[in-house]
């Protein structure tokens, strides 16, 4: 360097002169943007540089963040993890609670539309047992709820009561295998008896082996159980095969399609008819009122208005009441009071015009063999009847001996079932609807 | 090789010296010069196209054959004449700085006390003084000046004209010459 500056001395000292006065110009002269002239010269200088620079400082920068340095990336990776484990919780959670909601609107649609008067109960565990298919719901005694009583879903039956507890009673389910109802099949009307098996298909036993159903076909309560209500169903048909003595009919149950968490208590149970549609089961179906009996007829004159106006009570199952009423008040016959059941064959006496529903008149003389005052099948005869009689329901005390529930299309009758000492009052927190779609009207109870 | 190729170029015969003068001199001298560029012109118009200035950094770079001191008596010379004018500081200063710094150079090959060599020298280094006056303007000052090539011909012989006269007059300062290695 010495040597350089030494050879090349007068040049060296001409350019430090010119440039300290490029300097001193640069530093006088200003731009048109009134910035001196030093000042752009430096700016440019240094401005490249200075982005190289900060090209190089930003690239190694990113590059040790982005590659070499991963704390900060180890960190936030275990961050979010927790946040999504706990989000996956939370949804699990949400998902959970939106199908509790579900099932919950579910089971309060269906109490709106089941004329049945039901009470809304939860699973709150399982009993003890290899094969005992029995639950507990947290709706006891203080609820209504009795030993008897029938537990179903929107999607069909799933057991019966089989104890109550002031809080929480045990729940039997149809797959037990001492589990009995009766059922009715849906186009073909064969009867039987169904029996829990200890898993996940049921049978259908003394169904003669001549009677045929189709795989696929639904089956419906008959009611001639006492407990449940009949037209609820029950499952579809997934085996029909000929057996020693009776067909071989098995069943994959309806209400467990769902799952079992939330249940209905029927409290006090409405016969209703077997659908047509299996489909339309839960569809709500107006009815249209039945016609007038014909001029002449016992009927016509009993439901007139005093007015001439039509009664409001014009259904088959008011008629068929009022002619039971009359026949017990002319046979002098209490029901619910000894173990004799009235004369069903005797003639009805005709209806007083004007007298108020319920209370009939006996008039002499009444034509008998009518149509309307043909006696309905009585439930003993069902009762007694071998494959309706079902082995393992508990029919309430005092029930046998009244009249069965009539085998006529009305549209609802309530079956006596239960017991009018039964509470129907509901719990505050479950809602307990009674259907009104129906004009049903209880019938003497005992 | 002749007499006169040897009297002009001095490396090949003459041995090379430099000129000496007094200090005043390298102080009154330019300061005449600068002050005669200020003042004259105010009574005779014309004398503004006597490039004094130049024309003592010319002679005193010429006559002292080192770059060096070129450069730096170009610098002064210029700074000087800068300080007095509108234009920013360092305009003339860098013209003349390398104009001081070319004839120290040029005066290293050339018979400098040769009239001939110092009338052209005086009309290049003039031409050279504008040419690069007007491109630093324009590249430094952004200034659209005009160069008129004709008109610098002129006067750039009318200087050269002066010129020798006034070197023959600052000859009469010099004290001795001094060998130079």
């Amino acid at each position: 360097m010495d040597f350089l500056l030494h050879r090349y001395r007068s040049l060296t000292v001409l350019v430090v002169t010119i440039l300290a006065q490029l300097v001193l110009l640069a530093y006088q002269v200003k731009t048109d943007g009134d910035v001196r002239l030093i000042r752009v010269w430096s700016v440019e200088a240094v401005t490249p540089l200075a982005r190289v620079l900060e090209g190089i400082r930003s690239s190694t920068s990113d590059f040790f963040s982005n590659y070499v340095v991963l704390s900060g990336a180890q960190a936030e990776n275990r961050r979010m993890r927790e946040e999504l484990g706990r989000l996956k919780m939370d949804n699990q959670f949400l998902r959970s609670e939106l199908s509790t909601a579900q099932r919950a609107e579910a089971l309060v649609v269906f109490q709106k539309r089941s004329p049945s008067k039901t009470v809304a109960a939860r699973v709150i565990g399982s009993s003890t047992g290899a094969n005992a298919k029995v639950v507990f719901v947290d709706r006891g005694f203080t609820s209504g709820v009795l030993k008897g009583m029938a537990v179903l879903t929107p999607d069909g039956i799933v057991g019966k009561v089989i104890a109550s507890y002031p809080t929480a009673a045990q729940v039997q389910l149809i797959t037990d295998p001492s589990f009995a109802a009766g059922v009715i099949s849906q186009s073909s009307r064969v009867q039987g008896t169904l029996k829990g098996q200890g898993r996940g298909d049921l049978l259908v036993d003394y169904v003669q082996l001549e009677q045929k159903v189709e795989k696929g076909e639904w089956f419906f309560t008959s009611g001639d159980d006492r407990v449940f209500p009949k037209g609820l169903p029950v499952g579809q048909v997934s085996v029909d095969k000929q057996g020693t003595t009776f067909r071989e009919i098995y069943l994959l149950p309806s209400g467990f399609q769902h799952g079992l968490e939330e249940v209905l208590i029927v409290v006090e149970g409405v016969h209703q008819q077997i659908p047509d549609d299996v489909s339309a089961f839960n569809q709500p179906i107006k009815l249209l009122p039945p016609p007038p009996p014909p001029e002449g007829s016992p009927e016509s004159g009993s439901l007139a208005a005093p007015d001439g106006g039509p009664q409001p009570l014009t259904t088959d199952a008011d008629r068929l009441r009022q002619k039971y009423r009359a026949l017990g008040e002319a046979q002098s016959h209490k029901y619910g009071e000894g173990m004799t059941a009235p004369n069903y064959n005797q003639a009805t006496p005709p209806v007083v015009p004007g007298t108020p529903a319920g209370s009939v008149a006996t008039p002499p003389g009444a034509a008998p063999g009518t149509t309307a005052a043909r006696p309905i099948a009585p439930a003993a005869g069902v009762a007694t009847k071998g494959p309706a009689t079902t082995p393992g329901a508990t029919p309430l005390s005092g029930t046998v001996a009244n009249p069965a529930p009539p085998a006529t299309k009305a549209p609802a009758m309530k079956a006596p079932v239960t017991p009018t000492t039964a509470p129907t009052t509901t719990p505050t927190s479950t809602p307990a609807v009674k259907s009104t779609t129906t004009p049903a009207v209880k019938p003497p109870v005992p | 090789m002749s007499e006169y190729t040897e009297s002009i170029i001095p490396g090949v015969s003459r041995r090379k010296s430099a000129s000496r003068y007094r200090p005043a001199v390298f102080l009154l001298v330019p300061l005449l010069a600068i002050l005669f560029q200020v003042y004259v012109p105010r009574f005779i118009e014309s004398a503004a196209n006597l490039e004094l200035p130049l024309l003592v950094t010319v002679y005193f770079s010429l006559m002292r054959r080192q770059p060096i001191a070129g450069t730096l008596i170009g610098a002064v010379i210029g700074l000087a004449q800068d300080s007095l004018s509108h234009l920013p500081l360092g305009m003339f200063g860098i013209v003349k700085t390398l104009v001081g710094y070319f004839a120290a150079s040029v005066s290293q090959r050339f018979d400098v006390e040769n009239p001939a060599i110092r009338l052209i020298l005086g009309f290049f280094f003039f031409f050279f003084h504008q040419f690069f006056y007007w491109i630093l303007s324009r590249a430094l000052l952004s200034q659209q000046v005009g160069f008129d090539l004709v008109q610098t011909l002129i006067v750039g012989v009318l200087n050269a004209a002066v010129g020798l006269p006034l070197f023959v007059l600052l000859d009469k300062l010099r004290q001795d010459d001094v060998a130079l290695a």
